[in-house]
């Protein structure tokens, strides 16, 4: 019987949920790695019992775990992530150069075909892969050095790379966003890349249609038409039909389009998820309501969805990877929040109900849908 | 023998009860105690002195014989009770709320 497993991270552990294809009885198990910071775990869909997590701490830095049975058992694996040659400066917040620091990785992203091959995403912003299930990490640097890397400034959260997508039909081709520098693709496996930001407009910053510095918040993609991409960025919801070389807003009759994820359905190429989220300074819902809110046409056109989600006294916020979707049908669509809540839909958003009620803030949810 | 006392998370990383037994040839400092930690511990490496730079992570500290010490230059002697293993070297999370 088929089921899911959704693998969450939170600010003091990870937890492991799980159901069968109805999605209504949940089993949890966790913590694990209990007190760490979890920024992300993932499954590998070339085998779904291959998990990574990143597990940090302000006290004892990073370390990466790897399971090979779902999760029930982990084993830490290489935590090194050595920049590449010199690493040089990127701009620091008061326009000073400041050198390239590791800090964490953010996002892991493993292969589609092969389950020893992951990439991670970092802070100070770099893209790092391992060909060996997590023990050694080499950082693609074409990424840093491609030439506007010494312009790169951080977010307020950090000069996070917080997205990665592989394209399902160019295994050569790489998007990633990173916050504040903006999204940037690869065509030859990571060896050249370019700013891929053209149409995105950010009042937050000198030239607001500059080539990079724009603050994206998250890239989403449907498998079966990788050349589309929808972003949610610090303000605007945005869409592009090539690859990234052109975007257009698509913000519509949202009630306001500042928010952090965004995510597609699995069966419908042009059924969008969006969690709107009052402004930059003042991160929970608009009017103590948590919808999620959904566009069955690529964008413009949008729905409040917010049948079991709390609609008075709400003031959580959802993260940039605290939602995913699983491929069951139908659809099933997944979220965490700040205040520990994680929010499942087994009906494609028409109807929530928590999981769970009562976790650390969740700073990540994934979903693997197991045969 | 030096005797090595680890922070919670660190001996949950380990798999390690709270007090580790290290053999370390004289004379015993800061350095050659990690390097032997490391070495019989390969998941804390990086975890309480960076990768590569071997600078102490700033939110850990070292105490023994009720000194700090933090700052002490790597290839200093450790104390004798230290490393007659009379005293256990302590290795610590620094206080912080959250």
């Amino acid at each position: 019987m088929s089921g899911v497993r959704v693998l969450v991270g939170t600010r003091k552990g990870a937890f492991v949920l799980t159901s069968d294809g109805k999605r209504d009885k949940w089993e949890v198990s966790g913590p694990h790695f209990a007190g760490w910071e979890i920024y992300h775990l993932k499954g590998s869909p070339a085998d779904p019992n291959r998990l990574y997590a990143s597990q940090s701490s302000g006290w004892f830095g990073q370390v990466m775990q790897r399971s090979d049975d779902g999760g029930k058992t982990w084993e830490a694996m290489g935590n090194e992530f050595a920049y590449d040659g010199v690493p040089g400066t990127h701009m620091w917040y008061d326009g000073t150069p400041h050198p390239w620091e590791f800090k964490r990785v953010w996002h892991l992203e493993p292969s589609l075909t092969d389950p020893d091959t992951v990439y991670a995403g970092v802070e100070d912003a770099a893209l790092f892969r391992s060909t060996d299930g997590g023990k050694r990490w080499q950082e693609l640097s074409g990424l840093r050095g491609h030439g506007s890397g010494a312009r790169w400034q951080p977010g307020a959260g950090g000069m996070c790379l917080h997205t990665i997508l592989l394209d399902p039909k160019d295994p050569r081709r790489i998007f990633i966003a990173i916050s504040a520098a903006g999204a940037f693709r690869t065509d030859d496996g990571g060896q050249t890349w370019r700013p891929v930001n053209r149409g995105l407009k950010s009042q937050g910053i000198p030239d607001p249609d500059a080539e990079v510095g724009h603050c994206v918040h998250r890239i989403a993609m449907h498998p079966s038409r990788p050349d589309v991409l929808f972003m949610q960025k610090h303000w605007d919801v945005m869409r592009s039909d090539d690859s990234g070389d052109s975007w257009h807003e698509v913000s519509g009759d949202l009630p306001t389009d500042f928010g952090f994820p965004i995510d597609v359905h699995a069966h419908e190429p042009e059924t969008i998820y969006v969690v709107p989220i009052t402004s930059d300074s003042h991160h929970f819902p608009p009017e103590g309501k948590l919808r999620v809110y959904r566009s069955r046409t690529g964008g413009n056109e949008w729905e409040p969805l917010s049948k079991g989600l709390p609609q008075k006294d709400c003031y959580v916020n959802v993260l940039r990877d605290a939602m995913a979707v699983d491929s069951l049908d139908p659809c099933g669509v997944y979220f965490g929040t700040t205040g520990g809540q994680v929010y499942a839909s087994a009906s494609a958003g028409d109807k929530w109900a928590p999981i769970v009620r009562d976790l650390p803030a969740v700073l990540s949810v994934e979903v693997q849908t197991l045969a | 023998m030096i005797r090595v006392v680890l922070p919670q998370h660190l001996r949950t990383l380990a798999r390690v009860p709270e007090e580790v037994q290290l053999e370390v040839a004289p004379p015993a400092t800061l350095r050659s105690v990690l390097d032997a930690l490391e070495a019989g511990y390969p998941v804390l490496r990086g975890t309480i002195r960076g990768h590569g730079t071997q600078q102490r992570r700033p939110f850990v500290r070292f105490f023994a014989c009720e000194q700090d010490l933090s700052h002490e230059p790597p290839d200093a002697p450790l104390p004798d009770a230290v490393a007659a293993g009379a005293e256990p070297f302590l290795v610590v999370g620094a206080m912080a709320g959250g």
